[in-house]
């Protein structure tokens, strides 16, 4: 067995099941905005604003935000893996991307309760 | 008639790089021959050209080499599938070149060895054999007939990238071969062994093994049922 520390789960199983999972939610939360845009042209703010103000929205925001960061995750932590060979370098940019990914579920989530 | 090579050429005790040398042969008008029986009557020309072969009717592997960039066994692939065109030969990519079309394998054969082909049975021994049902006999169909060209794992990018790390479509083959056959009592530890982020899971099914299987194999449907069980286990 390959051991590894910098993945996102535990084996590889839980890194396949977390990014099918993750998939799932950012598709289902795409087309739902998508949908949102498509009965509410022209879009107002009135109307934006409704919809996030709303908890079940803020909710559903927030587990797509946690979706985000770990499909991110392990999605760059496979790219890295299979294209930068130099362990220091690879380690840099896998933290730059894990912090900018924190970094948006942080900003994210303040956003999104403060409406 | 004329036929056109390209051929790869290196020899790291002469050249300090590798380049491509064109060669010609003169064959009768509407013949055809194996990319093998080129490559001999290429070699009877220039004597220092080297390549791999063995069984010359697909049955040794040894041969693997990749022709207008599609990996292939040169003892089963007419010239005439070319067209007429210039035939680029090269070896097996992402292999250290021993010399011109001859790579090095030992990495292919590690992971060969990581998934312990060979079977585990740690019932009393029978007195005669190990029987399986026709139904469990006819699990291994499609598995078994690896011959171990590389063809497959050559032509695989995840294999390309961690060569170290990742099983690659030919030893999955084999893992699957014996994951699923009756005989084996080894499963659950065999499972444990495949159980990490590269050695099964760095397979995302682009399927280029089974474009190149000289033997027409399906590896990524083997990978798919590994997924499949290793899955079932975790959940």
């Amino acid at each position: 067995m390959v051991t590894n520390a910098a993945s996102f789960g535990r084996s590889g199983v839980h890194d396949f099941i977390f990014i099918r999972a993750s998939g799932i939610i950012l598709a289902c939360y795409t087309l739902f905005l998508v949908g949102f845009f498509a009965c509410n042209a022209p879009m107002t703010y009135e109307a934006w604003s409704g919809l996030y103000s709303t908890i079940g929205m803020k909710v559903f925001t927030l587990i797509a935000l946690i979706a985000l960061l770990i499909h991110a995750w392990i999605g760059t932590w496979q790219v890295l893996t299979d294209y930068i060979k130099c362990t220091k370098l690879r380690g840099l940019l896998q933290f730059i991307f894990v912090i900018t990914a924190f970094t948006y579920l942080a900003v994210g989530t303040i956003t999104v309760w403060g409406v | 008639m004329k036929l056109n090579f390209s051929v790869y050429r290196y020899n790291p005790d002469v050249d300090t790089k590798p380049y491509m040398k064109d060669y010609t042969l003169e064959v009768k008008e509407g013949s055809d021959m194996m990319v093998l029986d080129a490559l001999i009557l290429l070699k009877e020309q220039d004597s220092t050209l080297a390549f791999r072969r063995s069984c010359r009717e697909g049955v040794c592997g040894s041969d693997g080499i990749n022709m207008n960039g599609k990996n292939g066994l040169a003892c089963i692939t007419p010239v005439s599938t070319f067209n007429g065109k210039k035939i680029e030969i090269r070896p097996l990519p992402g292999m250290p070149v021993v010399r011109d079309l001859i790579v090095d394998l030992t990495q292919f054969y590690k992971q060969y060895e990581k998934i312990k082909p060979y079977l585990i049975n740690d019932e009393r021994t029978p007195a005669r054999e190990h029987l399986q049902s026709i139904e469990d006999r006819a699990h291994l169909d499609g598995l078994y007939e690896c011959i171990m060209c590389a063809c497959c794992s050559t032509a695989c990018p995840s294999f390309w990238w961690n060569p170290d790390k990742f099983v690659g479509p030919s030893g999955l083959l084999h893992a699957y071969r014996f994951l699923i056959d009756s005989r084996d009592t080894a499963t659950e530890e065999r499972l444990a062994e495949l159980d990490d982020a590269y050695s099964v899971f760095r397979c995302h099914g682009i399927m280029n093994c089974v474009d190149v299987c000289p033997k027409g194999l399906n590896p990524t449907k083997a990978i798919g049922h590994i997924k499949s069980m290793l899955l079932k286990r975790a959940v």
